[in-house]
This record gives structure tokens, sequence and C-alpha cells, in this order.
């Protein structure tokens, strides 16, 4: 769309950058703030310099966070993405079949996080919950509050649980978008069932596949409710991911300067990658 | 390359049907010859791109057969009835190369690469596409796309037929020009049966050597394009091909006489049956004269294309349009028009009668 | 191939359904009964925690106090919304994108990184434990999203209809009100759906901003975990409510939803 210079437009802009700017500017001011002094309490600070920074990205226990962290991530990428996209390709196309599964499917979505987090806790206490005595019953020695193993597995698996359904929706309406024409021509054209998915679907789904990927990084890079409710984070600390470690140590330990520290890394982190991504869908949009 | 029989051919979309609304297509038997160039004709939703879905054989019949050389190809699909079909905008593979896109259909049947190359570079030729062959298939404009799509239908040498729909729909009117008369080039080069599916008649009448039209589900005549236009045999034809269409105009029939607006009428076909609920007289605009006598007119218009005037005039028995040559003094206010006896036709519930 | 097609998503939901109907279950149990014996269904079938909730201010108040500031932030970020994601579709301006970029960001903030900050200036301000301030702080994430959820929509109106609204003597108030917003009101109804979503599902900085007077359900659950001991019953009705809302609100957009996400913008 061709738009037009307009300077007065920032007028209709200002509401959300006062609203957005009280919420973000300041209490990142205040992060900042901390980052580069040591608090002795009643407002008395000695300036540091970099001196938390250095501190964090020294620190093996950040190290330790940010390698669960991404592990993690990576994890439910590799099964949330290949699975989304594969039950979105045998949803139904109509009928009363759609409804029954957006609406199903959606549930999920719209618990809130640590209830989440307490269902799945019930769910697979290995005496009182369903998955967990099953597992057991059938000859698994399975206790996620012991063993760290299972501790991931039940993290992984409740996060698949989550949020797949995000990508499953995401899929669905980019598949939902494609001409029937294509099909066709493929059908015509002889192409095999891999070939259409490769060459048609995949294509087609191409830009919200990049926004579901987007999406689930982030939110999974940030993931602090549901684990902390399921595991806090244990046994151990095996899976106290990012912010699990951070608020920990704000406002567990109160080490207000290495905690905003870190929370300023973590920030970057997010941002960089996000950035490359939204350059890449950007990229993406003015080829198209 | 083959022939192509349909056998009272009936579909429907819908599970249970009431009454003719209900049915997509009706009953419709067609006989298409080896490498003949076919159109079919008709408005949006007369069912042509449902008929054409049941020929490439991404529609099964509700009712009745499609023979392929006399063999039932009724229920195998698309790529054993080996045909093409060219969709209304541009079907193409964003992510592979103009040259890929062609050699889609040949690698899923599993050519040589040496076979591929040689065919692709052929048909590359011929559509000229050759200089765009490694370029990305998506940064192509629409006709350049279409010109791809045409190309996959083009590249197999072993297809029975080639089946356009509405294809120049999203080209550019100066392009469509160029489109066409490749099409129409192609057709005499490689030789192969070609369906081509259109709404607009001067597509069609250029295009096809038998134009099929349809109307509401049913095939209501096929015949090369004179024949459409002279000798319409249902009102339908007659008022959708030509422009303007033929006048049709409500008469009496009695005794075998043709009356209209309290004259007598001669037309070509004789009246052997008279029991229709409805009865009307077919003239086109061209073949109408102004005369001293006959069927008293008012003008009423006269609108000037460049070539010709067309004239709305007014009599009792209803308006009649006429068209004639630009230089033809058009006679003011009151004045007579006599019918051309060789293409005046009378119809009885629509359908010529014979 | 074809004919197992359906198995897919069937096991699937099965999968989804499992967790939800254990928490049901229990919900409908004694504690005593959840922590002593394993059943598949409730023996002793109760609705004593339901009864409860009910009965108990500090209980559903909760849920008084997280539908409030719900409520409000979702009115909130759509209303301020509109106007910007109107600008942003419409205009050029000085730094429109490296804004838009920005205000992205803020959707990628992760809100442990928030929390500590949150606290100590909301409380200065005086707005510690108010709906005011979760409403507030939700806008952080909600009103990114919602005015991009919005760009999209407005984008995909033609700039004709504007002209052609001008041309036909509307002022600029009177053509945003009364003909372009009832034309993406399908996109205003989705963004409001997931603003409430969003702002329904986060507890990290609701319980943070709260005490008392606005706390969330969630997270008067997490309380009953902690400190009455284990009372599963109890916690296993309140999140068999939390969903509630959430699917109702389901319900009501179902149609929308595949919709919204086809825009591309979510």
């Amino acid at each position: 769309m061709n738009k037009t210079i307009n300077q007065k437009a920032w007028l209709f802009v200002i509401p959300v950058f006062v609203l957005v700017a009280f919420n973000a500017a300041i209490p990142l001011m205040t992060v900042v703030n901390y980052s580069f002094q040591e608090t002795f309490g009643n407002n008395v600070f000695a300036w540091e310099g970099t001196r938390w920074f250095k501190q964090i990205l020294l620190s093996e226990r950040f190290h330790a966070a940010l390698g669960r962290q991404i592990a993690f991530t990576f994890i439910i990428l590799l099964i949330q993405i290949p699975l989304g996209i594969g039950i979105a390709l045998t949803m139904p196309k109509k009928g009363w079949g759609v409804p029954v599964c957006l609406i199903l499917m959606s549930m999920p979505l719209l618990i809130p996080w640590n209830v989440v987090g307490a269902m799945w806790n019930i769910f697979a206490l290995p005496d009182i919950g369903f998955l967990g005595y099953t597992l057991n019953a059938i000859g698994f020695d399975y206790n996620f509050t012991q063993q760290p193993g299972d501790a991931w597995f039940t993290t992984i698996l409740m996060d698949v649980w989550h949020w797949t359904s995000l990508v499953v929706l995401l899929s669905y309406a980019g598949l939902n978008s494609i001409q029937p024409a294509y099909y066709q021509a493929a059908e015509i054209d002889g192409a095999s069932r891999w070939a259409t998915f490769r060459y048609i679907e995949l294509p087609k789904m191409k830009k919200v596949l990049t926004l579901a990927i987007l999406l689930r990084f982030m939110d999974s890079f940030m993931i602090y409710t549901e684990p902390f409710v399921l595991t806090g984070g244990g046994p151990g600390n095996t899976t106290a991911f990012l912010s699990i470690d951070l608020v920990k140590m704000a406002l567990g330990q109160f080490d207000l300067g290495p905690a905003a520290a870190m929370s300023l890394i973590y920030f970057f982190i997010v941002l960089l990658v996000c950035w490359v991504f939204y350059n890449l869908m950007m990229k993406n949009e003015a080829q198209s | 390359m083959a022939k192509i029989t349909l056998k009272n051919l009936s579909h429907s979309y819908l599970e249970k049907q009431n009454n003719n609304a209900d049915w997509a297509l009706r009953d419709i038997s067609i006989d298409w010859k080896d490498s003949g160039a076919y159109a079919l004709l008709g408005p949006s939703g007369c069912g042509k791109t449902t008929l054409l879905n049941i020929v490439s054989g991404l529609l099964k019949p509700t009712k009745g057969n499609v023979l392929f050389d006399d063999k039932d190809v009724t229920t195998l699909n698309p790529v054993e009835r080996d045909i093409a079909q060219i969709f209304q905008f541009p079907v193409i593979y964003d992510t592979m190369s103009v040259y890929d896109n062609l050699a889609f259909p040949l690698k899923n049947r599993g050519l040589s690469d040496g076979e591929i190359a040689s065919k692709v570079k052929e048909i590359a030729e011929m559509l000229e596409l050759t200089s765009t062959l490694k370029n990305r298939a998506s940064g192509l404009t629409a006709d350049g796309k279409q010109k791809i799509s045409l190309g996959r239908g083009l590249v197999r040498s072993d297809v029975n037929v080639i089946m356009f729909d509405e294809p120049l729909t999203v080209i550019d009117p100066h392009l469509k020009w160029v489109l066409r008369s490749k099409l129409k080039e192609l057709h005499q080069k490689i030789n192969r049966t070609m369906i081509y599916v259109t709404h607009d008649q001067t597509e069609a009448l250029t295009f096809a050597d038998q134009v099929v039209v349809m109307h509401e589900g049913q095939i209501v005549q096929t015949g090369t394009p004179v024949e459409l236009f002279e000798k319409p045999k249902h009102t339908f034809v007659g008022h959708f091909i030509g422009s303007p269409g033929m006048n049709i105009l409500p008469c009496e029939i009695k005794n075998g006489e043709v009356n209209f607006g309290g004259q007598k009428i001669s037309s070509h076909n004789s009246i052997k049956k008279s029991n229709f609920s409805k009865t009307q007289i077919g003239i086109r605009p061209e073949f109408i004269n102004f005369s001293k006598e006959g069927i008293p007119v008012k003008i009423k218009r006269v609108s000037n294309t460049g070539r010709h005037k067309i004239i709305d005039t007014e009599c009792t028995g209803g308006k009649i349009k006429i068209l004639s040559n630009a230089s033809t003094e058009i006679p003011s206010g009151s004045t007579h028009v006599t019918f051309n006896k060789k293409f005046t036709y009378i119809y009885g519930d629509n359908w010529i009668i014979e | 191939m074809k004919k197992y097609k359906w198995l897919v998503p069937t096991l699937y939901i099965v999968f989804l359904m499992l967790p939800i109907y254990w928490l049901i279950n229990m919900s409908f149990k004694t504690t005593t009964e959840i922590i002593n014996t394993y059943s598949l269904w409730p023996q002793k079938f109760t609705t004593e925690n339901y009864v409860k909730i009910f009965t108990d201010s500090t209980w559903y108040m909760g849920y008084v106090n997280s539908i409030t500031y719900t409520v409000f932030n979702t009115i909130l970020s759509v209303a301020a919304a509109l106007p910007a994601a109107y600008a942003f579709s419409r205009y050029k301006f000085l730094g429109d994108k490296h804004l838009f970029f920005w205000l992205l960001t803020n959707r990628m903030a992760p809100p442990a990184v928030f929390a500590l900050p949150f606290f100590q200036f909301y409380s200065s301000v005086n707005l510690f434990d108010t709906h005011i301030a979760v409403a507030l702080s939700h806008c952080l994430f909600n009103i990114p999203l919602a005015v991009w959820i919005l760009e999209g929509f407005m984008s995909a109106v033609p700039k004709e209809l504007d002209e052609t609204a001008y041309v036909d003597g509307y002022s600029f108030g009177r053509f945003f009100f009364k003909i372009f917003v009832p034309t993406i009101a399908a996109g205003i109804g989705i963004t409001m759906f997931f603003c409430f979503m969003f702002s329904w599902v986060e507890l990290l900085l609701a319980k943070t901003l709260t005490a008392t007077a606005a706390k969330p359900i969630a997270a008067t659950m997490t309380r009953t975990a902690s400190t009455s001991g284990y009372e599963l019953g109890l916690l296993a009705a309140a999140g068999t409510l939390t969903i509630i809302p959430g699917a109702i609100v389901i319900y009501f957009v179902k149609n929308y939803i595949a919709k919204g996400f086809a825009m591309g913008r979510v």
C-alpha cells in the first residue's frame, strides 16, 4: 500500500507510546541503574561499573542456566513445529470436525500458566497422577520430583501439551489459504504426497511457520510459571531455566545488581535472535 | 491424443437431489474428436468447470461415464488419464526455477534427465521462456507464470487432452491476444485434443473449431462459430452469442402461422408442433432491415459504435434492436422493418422448433 | 492411509483432554481420597470443593479480581492500539519503522526481567495491589500485540475506503467510528480475544504486583499449595474454574480464530 507521509500520525501513536514507555522504559532504566551499582538497602548505592556483567558472564551458574534454556527451547521447537504441521495436515477441512478441533485444541492456550503447571503436577505425580501412575504401572521407574531425566521429560511433555496447538492453528490457517487449484495441478502433474507437501504446502506455509517459530522461540525462552509450579526448578537446579534462575536471584536472594545485569544480558539475547528473525521475515515479505 | 466421449453425465455436489436446480450437470452426452479444438462456453455457474473437472478426473461424476478412445476411464485419477489442465490463475511452484517447474511433471513420471532436458528445452522455445529458464518462477509476471502452467501441460508428449479453465482471466488485455494466438498456433503445431473453458465468446469463437454452449448444467448447442451465430438452437445461445444478442420476441402461433404484434411473420423453420407454453421469434439485429412496409416501429435511440450503428426501436410486440452499417441512413420517428426470413427462427419453450 | 487420517487429530485431542479430565476428576474428590486412593473417577463424588470456593471470599474474589483487570486491560489495549495501528497502516512518519520494532521488542521482553522493577515502580506511584497496576503492566505485551494484529487487518482494507469517505464529506472522527471501525470489526474481535487470553493466563506480573486487594485467582491457588498443606481437591476445583472463562471466549470467537491466524498476525 502507498502510504502518505504525515508527521501528525504521531498524535495517533502517542497513547500507545506513553503506555508502553511507562511500562517498559522506566522499569528498564531501573534495571540498567541496578546493573551498574551495588545496593546496601535504604537507597544507598555504590557504582560498580561492569563488574556484575563480568561476574554473570563468567559465572558457571549462568552458563548452566543458559545451557538448559537453549537445550529446552531447541527440543520443544524440534518437537512442536513438525508435530504441529503434521496435525494441521490431518485436520478436517470442512464439516462438524472443524469447530470441534478448533475449540478443543485452543483450550490449553487459555488456561492460566500456573494452572497448567499445577494440572501437570497432579497429572504426573507417581502415586496419584494418571501419567505417573500409568508409567510406573507399565514398568517405568518414573518420578519427576526425584529424577532429573523424568523432570525434563515431564516439563517438555507439558510444554508440548500447552503450546503445540498454537503451531497447529497457525499451520492450519496457512494450509487453508492455499487455493484448490494448486492441489489439482499437483495431482495432474503426478506429484507424490511428499512432493505436494514439499513444493506446495510448505512454501505456502512459510510465513506462518516463521511466525510460529518466532513465537515459540520467544515464549519458550521466557518460560517461567509452568516449570516453576511443576518442578520448582528441581530436582536440584536441573529444570531451572533462565527466568526461574533470575527470579530466584532477584526476589529470593535479593542480589539486585547481578540479577539486573543478568536481566539485561537475557533480554539482549532474546532481542538479538528476534531481530535476526524479524529481518528475515521482512526480507521474505519484500520478496513476495 | 484421444477421442473423448461423455455418456449421460450428471453431477451434483449435494448428497440428495430434489429438483433440477440441485444438479450442477444434467445428462450430458457428447463426442469430442481426436485432436480437435473445442470450447466450452457459458456464463459463470453454468457447470462448465464442473464438466472440465470430470473430464480431467479431479471429480467423479454422480452418474454416467467418461470414455477416452472408447475405454471407460470414469474411475481413473488424473495421472492415469494422462491429461493436462491449465487453471484460471497461474499455478506455479514458487520455490522452483522455471526449468524445474517445467520438468516437474516429467520427473514425477520417472523420465531420464536427458529426456527431460530436451523436452523442457523444446517447450521453453515454443513458449519463448528460454531466457528465463534459470530464474525463480515466483519472480515472473502473470502472463509469464501462466506460460509456465501452460508449459507444464504441454511438456508431456503423451497427454490425451489439454484442458484450459478460463486461462486468460488474470492476463492483461493486450497480452490476451498474444497468448490466445500462441495457443491457436500451438494447437496446430502439436495437434492434440484441446478443451477450452470460457465465458468470453470472443475467446471461444476464435480458439475453437467446435463450440459447446452450456446453460444451467445442460448443453444447449454444439457447433461451429458460424452455426451458433446463424442458427441458434436455443434462445440462450441466440442471446448469449453476438453483440448485441438475438432479439427474442413473444409471438403467437395459430394454424401454423406466426403472428407477431398483429403481423404475419415467415420463418426459416416450419412449425409442425404448436403445443408450447411459450413461443418466441428469434431474429438477430444483423438481419433486420428498414423498409417501406412490414412491422411498424418507433426509433427510440441510435448509438454509434464506430463500425456499426445499434438502433433501439419499439413496436406493439416489444423492443427490437437493429444493427446496421455505420454508413446507413437511419430514418427518424416511425418507420417499418422486415425480418430476413432465412435467419428468422421460431422457438417453442426456448428450443428451436424442428 | 486417508481412511485413518482422523486418528491423528483425535489422538492429539485425547492427549490434550487427559490432564484436563484429571483435574476435573480431582476437583470432585475429597482431599483425603486424592491422597489415599488412585482412581479414574471419583469414588465419593463431592462438590464441597466448589462450594468452598463460592462461599469463601478470598477464593471468589480472586476470580473477580482476575476478570476485572483482564477486562480493563483488554479495553485499554485495544482503545490505545486502534489509532496507532491506523497510523502505522496508513501513514509514513518520522521513526515509524523503529517505533514499530521497539513496540514489538516489548512483546519479547521476559516478564521475569521486569518483575522487580515493576514492583518498585508501582509501589512508588502508590498503585501497588490495585487492578489498575496489573492492567497497566499487561499493556507491556498486549499493546504491541494489539497494534500488530490490528495493523494487519487495517492494511487489508483498501485506502480507497478512506478517500471515498472524505470525498463524501465525512470528518475523520465520523469516518473512523462510523465506517472504519465496523469494517474491521472481526479484527477488533480477534484482537480482544488475544488480549484477553494473554492477560488471563499471565501470572508472574499479576502476582508480583498484588498482595490481597487485587490478587488474581491463579495466585490464590499458589497460596493454597504452599501454606495449608496440599489441599489438592480445592486446588483442582479452582483450576477447573479458571478454564471456564477461556472456554467461553473460545466458543464465541471460534469462527474467527482460523481467520485471525490466517492474517499471519498473532
